[in-house]
């Protein structure tokens, strides 16, 4: 039985900055540029491979070669359309393509095809966490797919600039949402849920680093209560001008962005200036945003419909197998775990928040003790990848490894101590566990009689911690590890406390 | 066997067929007719050593069985991409492009065994009805008025294609038409074009000058050369996205000359004032030759006609505007030099000022004009709703029983080249007045030598078809030029 999404949280509080004149809030909208999983090119059978020698993956559509054509890739449109479904949003079965004109090398068709007028796909939503039952749901206004441009290198030589096409004409989709989002932190958060939703369902990478998820920022402040006023009227003139930031590629130059130009901005009002709205790139170094071109430089891209393509025309038929194939997503996922597995918020959240973890969790308390399985997953597991700088999926030990180890508790054939040291030989050795116990010699004493004369003899030799330890119970610990040390750590806790609680007559 | 490169070719394949003469000596003869005819500056780029391999290939193969154009010598406009050759659209800014791929059209030729001879002169991107805007320097028109040896204008943009084919420089021609491009030219100059259904042929490997309307065509001497030419041209190309996959039927099988029953319209909204009475009496004559034939004239009303030029010049330089954009100097073709301390914005603009002819340039500014903010709604989105109508004028048209329509193909003979130099450039967009609708509304249209004027140059009517029915509209075609029996040539000069 699937499990019950719990979708009743609460919003978390906007970031409020206090300026001189009183409170500011903050409203975000972002546009997210999210590389498509595909093989292949938008508009070309160029391969997408990132880092191969600049311009060999270049078609000559790609190259903007005279009399060249496109022709839409299809497996890209099947992504666009299960990122539409996994955002739980309107997939357009009629949308156009358009030509967004502006000159620059790397763009050698001389304009992007995207979709300006009729995107496929509209209206959806994500629920972005902010903790145990705090959420804010975030409004997608549309995804569209377009091409990405290539790179322009200009300092690789002092007189000329470069230009490297292979990047030209890779799919893009364009993850447009609404200005709901209020503070860096959930900025961070939304393109964090993005980035999970997209590689659960295997659409995209979300690899920043190379430059696979992008995000431009839209930003404004507002007075206190003027957020609601536009929630109301849904009208954009209750709040500030806004900047956008372009194309920035990591969560943490994302929230300092924001801060940055949140504080310019309240800045700048509270001068008696205002804000102009305009492009903005936020300069790492320096922590700050600058405007990125004047007014009279501003761009008229000249959208109009591409003529060399025809509507793209899907079937609800074709949706539904797309939507019939769609995996678990994150917020399910984590309803399941926790509902299954009695899984706290927290845990559930973190055991998630890579498909990789959780299949490996899965796999490990399948049949097991889920929370069992969740405490070794994150606390030893992860702990112990974290040290090396290893992801999940490179895990020298393997899930039905970790699942033995849990097996050999569960049978009292090992304790807790010896399990974290068979569990490290098997981490880096990776020999199997049951392997390991037998050949260590490392099962678990169990025989009271053996146990019964370790606690005697260490009893015996320690008269003046056994006084203390009658006026002083708590003591009794110290005979638990004594008798636990001279067994090599074999003997069964539980049986040790026992006795050594009946001898001392405690 | 006395003059080969007269021969139509349908005689020339039957000649090949039956052993008569080889495609070496066609070829021979069309590259000595060529380097006879610099005068008309209708070959560009002449590539003997490319024909004789191909006539060699096509000689070895040939027999009862081979294709209809085994052996065949054509003309190809320079707008068309072939592997290798220089394929410059006539622009100073594609100096020394030759591309490393063969435009699907040309492709389909040669696979079909016709040899290429050359590249053809034509209006700069195809921008121009005069042939006068080419880099090149205008293609002459073979024809001249009788006892004047004014250099007339072959027409525009596939000039050179009309000229190299009315002058017997070979047997056919590729064209391409946007607004007329090959029934202006056909008109001008006594050969038969057609424009086919938008989709028809693929444009793939076609420089394109505005892609919603832009469709190749053949340019032939009649109506049966043209059927062969448009088989092998025509087909569906993945390759190009707005490409119909239809099947392509048998053309020439089509022609029976039988049009009896058929249901001719003749649009009113086509009389224009201050038409010439040579035209006029022209298109009077050839509905009396449709009738005579056995079909029936109707009357009709395309009530949107007059909003076509105006829509058409809106529509075509906003998609020309975007489509020479990728003219940037940065990958091939022209870079113009730079001058200390210039960057990229001085290499746009000096590459593109000195890359780019005055045509090019006046309708790039317009297509950038009618696209921008604020003026999009006004021009461009107007222009697409008026092309809807025109399109709507002609479907119902169709559907009230309409066969095909009759209409005249330009508005006069050929001009005198420089006649136009210092008019209004809208004097010169006027010669697409009858043609630019078909193309508004993607239809396909025919342009067939119908009579001379009193000067002795050819006059032409234009047949539009329904969507899709080339064999008709071609069939209705072959009984107008069977009733017109228009066999006259041009005197040589040159």
């Amino acid at each position: 039985m699937p499990a019950v999404l719990d979708l009743t949280f609460d919003a978390p509080k906007p970031k409020v900055i206090s300026g001189a004149t009183g409170d500011w809030e903050l409203v975000i909208g972002l546009e997210v540029h999210a590389q498509v999983a595909s093989r292949a090119k938008l508009f070309s059978g160029a391969s997408t491979q990132f880092g191969a020698e600049p311009n060999s993956n270049v078609a000559f559509v790609d190259a903007g070669m005279p009399g060249m054509l496109p022709v839409i890739n299809e497996g890209c449109v099947a992504l666009a359309v299960k990122t539409g479904l996994g955002l739980k949003a309107q997939i357009n079965l009629w949308s156009a393509f358009d030509r967004k004109n502006y000159f620059y090398p790397d763009l050698p068709q001389g304009y992007q095809i995207s979709q300006l007028y009729h995107p496929i796909v509209g209206e959806g939503e994500v629920i972005v966490e902010m903790g145990a039952g705090i959420a804010r749901r975030v409004r997608i206004e549309r995804i569209h797919l377009e091409q990405d441009a290539g790179k322009s290198i200009h300092d690789m030589d002092p007189a000329m600039s470069f230009v490297d096409l292979n990047r030209t004409g890779v799919a893009l989709m364009e993850i447009v949402s609404r200005p709901d989002i209020r503070g860096p932190e959930e900025a961070a958060a939304y393109v964090g849920k993005l980035r999970q939703i997209m590689r659960y369902l295997g659409t995209c990478d979300g690899n920043m680093q190379n430059g696979n998820l992008r995000a431009d920022v839209n930003v404004s402040v507002c007075r206190p209560g003027d957020y609601e006023k536009y929630q109301e009227t849904q009208d954009f003139s209750h709040l500030g001008t806004r900047c956008e930031i372009k194309n920035m590629n990591s969560m943490r130059f994302i929230q300092q962005a924001i801060e940055y130009e949140a504080r310019r901005q309240i800045a700048l009002i509270e001068d008696g200036k205002s804000v102009v709205q305009e492009t903005r790139l936020f300069d790492p170094d320096r922590g700050e945003t600058r405007s990125m071109r004047s007014k009279e430089e501003a761009h008229d891209y000249r959208y109009f419909p591409d003529p060399d393509l025809l509507p793209l025309e899907i079937e609800q038929a074709w949706v539904d197998d797309i939507a019939s194939a769609l995996p678990e997503l994150p917020d399910e996922k984590k309803a399941r775990f926790m509902a299954d597995f009695g899984l706290t918020d927290y845990d559930a959240s973190v055991l998630t928040a890579e498909l990789e973890a959780a299949r490996y969790f899965e796999e490990v308390a399948a049949g097991r003790d889920g929370k069992q399985a969740a405490n070794w997953v994150l606390n030893e597991l992860f702990g112990r990848l974290n040290k090396d700088g290893h992801p999940i999926t490179d895990s020298p030990i393997g899930a039905a490894q970790l699942g033995q180890i849990l097996d050999l508790m569960a049978a009292d054939t090992i304790n807790g101590k010896i399990a974290k040291e068979v569990f490290e030989t098997a981490y880096t050795t990776g020999r199997e566990p049951k392997e390991i116990v037998e050949t260590e010699g490392l099962t678990q004493v169990t025989d009271t009689g053996a146990i019964e004369a370790a606690v005697d003899q260490v009893i015996a030799e320690n008269p003046a911690q056994v006084e203390k330890a009658k006026a002083n119970p708590k003591l009794a610990g110290w005979f638990v590890g004594q008798v636990m040390k001279a067994t090599g750590g074999k003997a069964n806790p539980k049986a040790v406390n026992e006795l050594v609680a009946a001898k001392l007559g405690l | 066997m006395t003059d080969l490169t007269s021969l139509t070719i349908a005689a020339a394949r039957d000649a090949l067929r039956k052993g008569d003469v080889t495609s070496a000596e066609l070829t021979e003869a069309c590259l000595t007719a060529i380097d006879g005819a610099d005068a008309l500056n209708a070959f560009v780029h002449k590539t003997p050593e490319i024909a004789r391999q191909q006539a060699a290939a096509a000689d070895a193969r040939r027999g009862a069985d081979a294709p209809d154009l085994n052996g065949i010598p054509l003309g190809i406009k320079d707008l068309f991409c072939t592997k290798g050759v220089p394929s410059q659209a006539a622009s100073r800014i594609l100096d020394g492009f030759r591309p490393e791929y063969e435009s699907t059209v040309t492709r389909q030729l040669f696979e079909a065994g016709a040899v290429m001879l050359g590249k053809l002169n034509m209006d700069e991107f195809a921008m121009g009805s005069s042939n006068e805007t080419s880099v090149y320097g205008n293609a002459v028109n073979p024809w001249r008025r009788e006892g004047d040896d004014t250099a007339l204008t072959p027409g525009g943009s596939s000039g050179g294609s009309a000229a190299a084919v009315a002058a017997g420089l070979c047997l056919g021609a590729t064209g391409t038409d946007t607004g007329g491009s090959i029934r202006q030219p056909a008109a001008f100059t006594g050969i038969t074009g057609i424009k086919p259904t938008y989709g028809r042929v693929s444009r793939w490997g076609i420089i394109a000058f505005a892609s919603s309307l832009d469709q190749a065509g053949p340019m032939a001497r009649d109506v049966r050369d043209a059927a062969i030419l448009l088989r092998a041209m025509a087909g569906h190309d993945p390759l190009d996205s707005t490409s119909a996959d239809l099947p392509v039927p048998d053309f020439e099988a089509m022609l029976t000359g039988d049009i009896r029953g058929k249901t001719i319209g003749i649009p009113r909204e086509y009389r224009m004032d201050g038409m010439p009475d040579e035209i006029e009496s022209l298109w009077a004559e050839g509905r009396r030759m449709m009738e005579d034939a056995g079909a029936r004239i109707v009357d009709i009303s395309l009530p949107h006609t007059k909003y076509a030029l105006p829509a058409y010049y809106v529509v075509a330089p906003a998609e020309a505007s975007s489509n020479l954009a990728r003219y940037d100097g940065v990958r091939y073709g022209r870079r113009a030099k730079l001058a200390q301390g210039d960057g990229i914005a001085e290499m746009y603009e000096k590459t593109r000022a000195e890359g780019f002819g005055d045509e090019v340039q006046r309708r790039v500014m317009i297509g950038t004009y009618v696209l921008s903010a604020g003026f999009y709604d006004a021009y461009y989105n107007r222009a697409r709703k008026v092309r809807a109508l025109i399109k709507r004028d002609f479907e119902e048209a169709f559907a009230n029983g309409v066969d095909a329509i009759l209409t005249p193909a330009t508005p006069s003979a050929a001009f005198g080249l420089g006649e136009m130099a210092d008019a209004d450039p809208v004097q010169m967009y006027l010669n697409d007045v009858f043609t630019v609708t078909v193309n508004l509304a993607g239809l396909p249209g025919i342009s067939v030598p119908a009579g001379l004027d009193r000067q002795g140059l050819p006059l032409g009517l234009q047949l539009i078809g329904r969507p899709w029915e080339e064999g008709d509209l071609l069939n209705t075609a072959y009984a107008l030029e069977r009733a017109a029996n228009f066999v006259a040539k041009p005197g040589k000069w040159w």
